[in-house]
């Protein structure tokens, strides 16, 4: 005796296949969509999750859109780590405005100079006590409860970007406390960082249209960051002395 | 030799006295002027975010790496037997111990903050010279004070060997490290060389035994006790060829410089338009710390006069420090070169030569280091006997006769 076959359950299970799929499908679809990044996209760092080094943050910075007389990023910095914007001898600057004129050729171009965020710093290799570290992010940090301000860290910085604190604070910022007799430098503005904000550096000159400055996660490969180093390339400041610094330069000579 | 006495200063005059008095004002006026640098903060000195160490830096480097060469005298006796030196083996030891803790009296109380010392004794960077350094003097104390006992101490006489040898040892390694500090440096034009060690250990010889003679003749004739010809011509002798020694590196250190074509600049700088710099290096390193001494010790008409000594000694340490200055401040004050290939200007006194005039409390906290050692060396001169009774020649060596 012939039985009829019931396509029913076939069908529903053939139908319900496919919606999984599309549903799914379309699911991946939509987060690669939300997680893909324009060239121009900054990344940052999600504040719900620990510092780790999964990412290394760093900065780009395109000299060829620096203005010369600008000073945008060197005032957000000063705001941002309430320093008063001093800039005699023995006043703190975290970040400066550098003029430089090629001695062969007598090209002029204008660059903003801070901590260079070094894979290998050697501000850390000579700090007797632990106090100069980098955190697991590649930020360079100056735990001031430890430093004893022997200043040895200045003496082995190849780009001067340490300042001692020579005399008393007042007003200062939660974000960025510091300490007399201790030494400090640029931090990466890393309390924005840890908001999921960029630094104070590179909004400014976002700001003011300059857009010379760039953020972002140089363990990424698809930041914006990493995809503008690999495709136009970039400069370590004094990359013989094989640092890995974390911040780059363009429209620098090779 | 004839069996040597020890003895220790009397001092119950109103001159030993005076003399503490003294010391202990200089003493206590450094400590005063740290005091207010660490009230006030460091801008009251004239140090900057340029030139980060300064006038104590000076001091606090010469004293330490002096420290080491003045333990030179107990090392020729006890690590290679040469017996006319043992009699001034205690001293010798005494003023290594002196001079280093001068020195790092002076080089905590100049940190930014000296109340953490005890940061620095817990957190230990194995990576960092400095604190290498750390260990290293805190063992140079402990050699050293094993030393003394040794030679103090007739229960453990037949340590001494050992320990000297060990305090000798420890000594060299004490001063690769302090001239380490400066050679590791990688990005300044003046320093990052490996001969900045042996330099230094050199120099500690020349410091260390300037300092050493003219503590012995000051101690033998305020105390009116004998000191013959005998150890004087050797250590005079000795002096001499240490002296050269320092010289020879310092050719060799400039002339490595001049070689490499990155340094010339820095060359330049210190050899010809160097401003202070050059006049510090020229008239007070290489002339009077090295050219006039040298030919005043192996001038024979004169070999014998001991105040000529104590001028020769004394222009080896102004010398001396007039070479650590050159290297202190010299080489900060020569721009750092971050962007070779490029002229630089900024708000931050990037390419220019900074410019760095000491103050007051500077200079007092530094040369107090100099009180402190010998406050620890008149006071303890007098509490143990560190001196021989005698270091005539006959009792030096009955068979020698000076001709």
């Amino acid at each position: 005796m012939k039985q009829s076959v019931d396509n029913s359950r076939r069908d529903f299970l053939a139908k319900t296949a496919i919606a999984g799929t599309i549903t799914i499908a379309s699911g991946v679809l939509l987060h690669q969509t939300a997680n893909a990044k324009s060239l121009n996209e900054t990344s940052t760092r999600n504040p719900h999750t620990p510092v780790s080094n999964i990412n290394r943050w760093g900065l780009l910075i395109d000299t060829n859109k620096c203005g010369k007389s600008c000073s945008a990023c060197v005032d957000a910095c000063n705001t941002e780590n309430g320093l008063a914007g001093r800039t005699g001898p023995q006043d703190t600057q975290y970040i400066r405005k550098v003029t430089l004129r090629d001695k062969s050729t007598g090209h002029e171009l204008s660059l903003p100079l801070m901590c260079q965020h070094c894979e290998s710093a050697p501000c850390v290799d000579v700090c007797p006590v632990n106090a100069s570290f980098i955190r697991a992010d590649g930020i360079a940090l100056v735990d001031r409860h430890l430093c004893i301000g022997c200043r040895y860290c200045m003496m082995a910085c190849p780009y001067k970007a340490r300042s001692f604190v020579h005399e008393e604070l007042h007003n200062q910022k939660t974000s960025d406390p510091r300490g007399i007799g201790t030494v400090e430098a640029c931090n990466m503005c890393v309390t924005r960082v840890d908001a999921g904000k960029i630094p104070a550096c590179v909004e400014a000159c976002s700001a003011d249209n300059h857009k010379a400055m760039m953020f972002g996660d140089l363990n990424d490969p698809e930041s914006g960051i990493s995809v503008e180093l690999k495709k136009h390339g970039g400069k370590q400041i004094r990359a013989d002395l094989a640092l890995n610094t974390g911040v780059h330069y363009q429209g620098l000579n090779e | 030799m004839s069996k040597i006495e020890y003895t220790s200063l009397q001092g119950k005059s109103p001159a030993y006295f005076v003399l503490l008095g003294v010391l202990g004002l200089f003493t206590f006026t450094g400590i005063l002027a740290a005091w207010y640098m660490e009230h006030n903060g460091h801008h009251v000195t004239g140090m900057t975010n340029q030139i980060v160490w300064g006038t104590p830096h000076i001091f606090a480097i010469f004293l330490i790496v002096a420290a080491s060469g003045a333990l030179n005298v107990a090392s020729i006796a006890s690590v290679f037997s040469k017996k006319i030196y043992e009699p001034m083996a205690r001293l010798s030891a005494l003023l290594a111990i002196a001079l280093l803790a001068g020195g790092l009296v002076v080089l905590l109380l100049d940190l930014g903050r000296p109340d953490r010392l005890i940061v620095a004794m817990t957190h230990y960077n194995f990576t960092s010279v400095f604190a290498w350094n750390i260990i290293l003097y805190s063992g140079f104390f402990t050699f050293c004070g094993l030393y003394l006992w040794t030679m103090m101490d007739h229960n453990v006489h037949q340590y001494k060997k050992y320990a000297g040898f060990s305090a000798f040892v420890w000594r060299l390694i004490l001063t690769t490290g302090t001239g380490s500090i400066f050679g590791f440096l990688v990005a300044r034009s003046a320093y990052e060389t490996a001969i900045m060690a042996p330099m230094f250990v050199i120099m500690s010889f020349s410091y260390g035994l300037a300092i050493f003679i003219l503590v012995l003749m000051a101690t033998y004739k305020a105390s009116q006790m004998e000191l013959g010809d005998v150890v004087i011509l050797r250590l005079r002798n000795l002096l001499g060829v240490f002296v050269a020694a320092v010289l020879y590196f310092t050719f060799v250190y400039h002339l490595t410089n001049i070689y490499d074509a990155d340094r010339r600049d820095f060359e330049r700088f210190i050899l010809l338009d160097g401003g202070i710099y050059t006049t510090v290096f020229w008239i007070g390193d290489i002339i009077i710390g090295g050219l006039i001494p040298l030919l005043l010790i192996y001038l024979p008409s004169i070999k014998k006069n001991r105040t000529v000594l104590g001028w020769i000694c004394g222009m080896i340490i102004l010398g001396g420090l007039s070479q650590v200055y050159v290297i202190v401040i010299g080489g900060q004050a020569f721009p750092l070169e971050i962007f070779p290939g490029y002229d630089v200007s900024s708000s931050f006194y990037d390419g220019i030569v900074n410019s760095y005039t000491p103050s007051l409390p500077e200079i007092l906290l530094g040369s107090s280091g100099i009180a402190i050692t010998l406050l620890i060396v008149v006071f303890m001169l007098k509490v143990l006997r560190f001196m021989p009774n005698s270091l005539a020649d006959n009792v030096i060596d009955p068979h020698y006769s000076v001709k």
